[in-house]
């Protein structure tokens, strides 16, 4: 026994030793955390989930402006992120939380993990994206689940592309579209919530037995809808996919575009403007956070025209200030969608268990 | 046996009671009777069934497939052998995101099988299956031909020159011997396909899901805590009567082997029938692990205009906002964090696999199970864990990069422990003896004895931890920071957007993932000194 100590003694300062260095190595962002003790502390931490993104030097600019270092947490998906906020109430990883939507705001609510603060530019906010009139959560970006259409699919066909959940259902697109797991998947669930806002809670169901009988696929995530089924994009056309329908975001076509190698003239992709289900972001300041005063700076540059322009390019969603402009590559290749389906927050929190199973039996099962 | 203890106590044992307690107490107390009620759910009853049915499925199938492979590696020389060692581990690194693509583009729609004959297996159960022997397929060949490979085959030759028939020498001289490798290794195939997540949900559709992804749905997407931690629960009874039933079937045959060096039992295959069963093991190794592998090599180069290095090259570039640094720098990462957990495995499966060696009893056969443990629970449970439980000074960690290691090694350590375990408990004690009777110290025996025997096991488990911890995403995602994303991360990222060069990048990026894996395992395996004889 004694050996095996002597030797796990030695293996353990080895360990140690790696750990320590990794340590050092890593330690240019420690003094900010480690230094509780100061009157005032100088990194604001942003939680967030996995595609949260910002341009680095409009981030500089707001660091240099406010004094204060911006550390970015990420974890998991949206769902999962917030869960962890939950979790972990009065005692959170950061200040600010960014990431929860109107599937998903009344859980938030009615857990109650934040303070309330009306950011320094909210009256340039468009209204409708105002859900919390206490200011709990402050709306920082919207985006739309839609239908998307694969364009060389119906030009070879001669067929037009559907335009409206009414399309979806008939003969001429039969076996054509894929979407994702409502009970994994957020697109998968926004678009079940657009045939909702639709249909009424009475009508849903007998749509989606329709859209069965139409040879609807559904895989569990929108990686494996997109990447791999459907037709129109760039994955799925190498991995041979021959769903020329999917369930996406009315901002994926610019972002074909975007990533196009060359960039083509015209975007590869289309989107189904009558498909759409209307998803809003939000942010807020995190109850019990050690840096409010940063907090409260970071929710106002959230707001902030420059914070605004630049989110479309970052995580393909639009601003929701007034006045802020899209980049060209939005106005030239996406689509602005008018009139999309709506489903209100505790609405969806009062029906979203019992629509999920309601769907799951009906569809997957 | 102390700092094993509690490392599990502290890192495992103690986050999981809490999320389950947190789960399954209110403010009205205990409400022990949710576990009746969640288990009478019929949907859940289903779940619980076809998690069952289809790890035994997949466990027998894996030994079916892997043990003629096992053999194969064990006793013949072929050129390339070490590399094809290395690259069967890959599959088990990869995210499985990434490795159902390569499987879909072999077995689904328009795959290769599709194309050839007309067959297509995906969301049925078969591409689960296969996907699961095409993960575990190294877990067999690794865990079994480790030992087959220092077994004297001189024993099996004095069996036969006594008169027993070929069949008849193996079954009662080898078999016996391999009895403990070959279940260490059915266990751990049956744990991985029991809490299989990844490979059930890409492969199997929303159709099938197991107890894992139950979990992950009701504590990630619907923060139903009673629920999962009752399905918790199940998990942790279901791996307590595996282990057990391992246990009895183990104990009973383990003995003390005679170890030679690898080296010296391996030959070129002669005859017909060694070079059929060798041929036919390169075949199944070709088609089953390199072919899809090969599938996602190719994409990673069809950049647009003609094949080339377009992708890789992208990589440098830290692009847009989703990552703060270019996706290369992703590769330090990996290997830095991968290093530490391997660092942390090794010490804590070491030291657990020595006590297990030399104590007997109850409470020791405990310990045995609870290493195993982190195998069958679900990585969001041990996440959630972390985050209501390390929050306090001086152990609030949740934003330290040390969680990361921390969490690989977990996984890690149950390899270090059931690859080191059989070895040990192979080394005959009478040696240790006679070293100390000769007037060696303790260290000086275990110097001269044990490391020479075991080297080549603890490089094996090294080799394990590593991988295991180059390729886990579950509990990485929720820890990782967004600075310092792992590859596996970095993948999951490019692959959540659009657009032909994210997907082209996320290609690339696994590629590297993929040869960094086999180029590690590589070096491991070069790392095992020429065996300086003499010292028995």
């Amino acid at each position: 026994m004694s050996t095996t100590k002597k030797f796990a003694g030695a293996l353990l300062v080895t360990a140690l030793g790696v750990t320590t260095l990794g340590a050092c190595g890593d330690g240019k962002d420690k003094p900010a955390a480690g230094a509780s003790g100061a009157p005032k502390s100088k990194t604001v931490t942003l939680v967030s989930h996995d595609s949260f993104a910002v341009s680095e030097p409009v981030l500089k600019e707001f660091e240099q402006q406010s004094g204060y270092t911006v550390k970015v947490l990420k974890s998991g998906d949206a769902g999962a992120a917030l869960n962890q906020e939950i979790l972990t109430k009065g005692s959170p990883r950061g200040d600010v939380f960014f990431g929860v939507d109107n599937t998903l705001l009344s859980r938030a609510l009615d857990n109650g993990i934040f303070t309330p603060y009306e950011a320094k530019g909210l009256a340039e906010v468009k209204p409708e994206f105002v859900l919390d009139e206490k200011h709990r959560v402050t709306p920082v970006d919207s985006g739309d689940i839609c239908v998307n259409y694969d364009k060389q699919y119906f030009a070879d066909k001669k067929l037009t592309p559907p335009q409206t959940l009414d399309d979806l259902i008939k003969p001429e697109y039969k076996n054509l579209l894929v979407t994702e797991n409502a009970a994994t998947s957020s697109p998968g669930l926004g678009f079940l919530l657009a045939s909702v806002g639709k249909y009424g809670d009475a009508g849903w169901k007998d749509y989606w037995s329709k859209l069965k009988a139409n040879g609807v696929e559904v895989v569990d995530g929108w990686e494996q809808a997109y990447n791999e089924r459907f037709s129109g994009s760039a994955g799925g056309k190498k991995a041979k996919g021959d769903r020329p329908l999917v369930v996406s975001y009315a901002s994926s076509p610019p972002v074909e575009v975007l990533y196009g190698e060359p960039q083509p003239a015209e975007a590869p992709t289309g989107v189904s403007t009558g498909t759409c289900f209307r998803q809003v972001e939000f942010a807020g300041l995190l109850k019990g956070a050690k840096n409010e005063a940063g907090g409260k700076a970071l929710l106002d540059f959230l707001v902030s025209k420059k914070f605004q322009e630049d989110m479309p390019l970052q995580m393909f969603v639009n601003p929701v200030v007034k006045d802020a402009k899209l980049p060209e590559l939005f106005t030239k290749h996406g689509v602005v969608i008018d009139k999309p389906e709506n489903v209100a927050p505790d609405t969806i929190a009062k029906n979203r268990e019992q629509w999920v199973k309601a769907w799951s039996s009906l569809v997957v099962k | 046996m102390a700092v094993p203890l509690a490392f599990f106590g502290l890192f495992f044992a103690y986050p999981v009671a809490a999320i389950v307690g947190r789960g399954l107490k209110t403010d009205a107390g205990w409400q022990f009777g949710r576990i009746g009620e969640v288990l009478a759910r019929p949907d859940i009853a289903g779940v619980l069934w076809f998690t069952t049915w289809q790890a035994f499925a997949s466990t027998g199938l894996t030994l079916l497939i892997a043990l003629p492979g096992a053999y194969a590696f064990a006793r013949f020389d072929f050129p390339g052998k070490g590399l094809l060692r290395a690259v069967v581990t890959v599959p088990f690194v990869l995210p499985t995101v990434v490795v159902g693509t390569a499987f879909l583009a072999l077995v689904g729609r328009n795959g290769l099988l599709d194309e050839l004959w007309g067959i297509r297996l995906d969301t049925t159960v078969w591409a689960i299956l296969l996907a699961h022997v095409f993960f575990n397929y190294a877990v067999v060949v690794r865990t079994v031909g480790g030992l087959w490979a220092q077994l004297d085959p001189r024993q099996e030759e004095a069996a036969r020159v006594l008169g027993a028939g070929r069949f008849a020498a193996w079954r009662r001289v080898t078999l016996p011997a391999l009895a403990p490798a070959v279940a260490a290794a059915a266990l751990m195939v049956f744990l991985f396909t029991f809490s299989s997540f990844g490979v059930v949900q890409i492969l199997g559709g929303p159709s099938y899901s197991t107890l894992e992804v139950e979990v992950y749905r009701q504590t990630a997407q619907l923060l139903d805590l009673p629920t999962a931690a009752v399905l918790t629960m199940v998990q942790f009874v279901a791996m307590g009567l595996v282990l057990a039933v391992h246990a009895r079937t183990v104990r009973r045959r383990e003995t003390a082997l005679r170890l030679v060096d690898p080296g010296r039992t391996a030959h070129r295959p002669h005859g017909p029938g060694e070079r059929v069963l060798l041929g036919g093991v390169l075949l199944t190794v070709a088609l089953l692990i390199v072919l899809p592998l090969g599938v996602l090599v190719e994409r990673s180069l069809d950049a647009p205009g003609g094949y080339g290095l377009g992708f890789y090259r992208a990589l440098e570039e830290a692009g847009s906002g989703t990552f703060l640094v270019p996706p290369l720098e992703s590769i330090g990462n990996s290997l830095e964090y991968a290093l530490a957990a391997t660092a942390i495995a090794l010490v804590i499966g070491g030291l657990a696999a020595g006590a297990l060696t030399r104590r007997a009893g109850r409470f020791v056969r405990g310990f045995d199970a609870l290493l195993m443990l982190p195998l069958g629970v679900s990585a969001v449970t041990v996440g959630f864990g972390f985050l209501i439980t390390l929050d306090e000074p001086p152990l609030d960690l949740r934003t330290s990069w040390i969680l990361v290691p921390l969490a690989q090694a977990l996984v890690g350590v149950p390899f270090v422990v059931r690859t080191m375990l059989p070895v040990l408990r192979a080394v005959d004690g009478r040696l240790r003896e006679a070293a100390a009777v000769l007037g060696a110290s303790p260290w000086r025996a275990w110097r001269e004895v044990d490391l020479p025997l075991v080297r080549r096991a603890l490089l094996i488990a090294a080799g394990f931890a590593f991988a295991v911890s180059l390729g886990e995403f579950g509990a990485t995602v929720f820890i990782a920071r967004p600075d310092r994303p792992t590859l596996p991360v970095a993948v999951a990222r490019l692959l959540g957007r659009a657009g032909e060069m994210n997907y082209g990048q996320a290609m690339a990026l696994s590629t590297i993932l993929m040869l960094v894996c086999a180029v590690s395992l590589l070096v491991l395996e070069r790392l095992r000194p020429d065996e300086t004889s003499g010292e028995f």
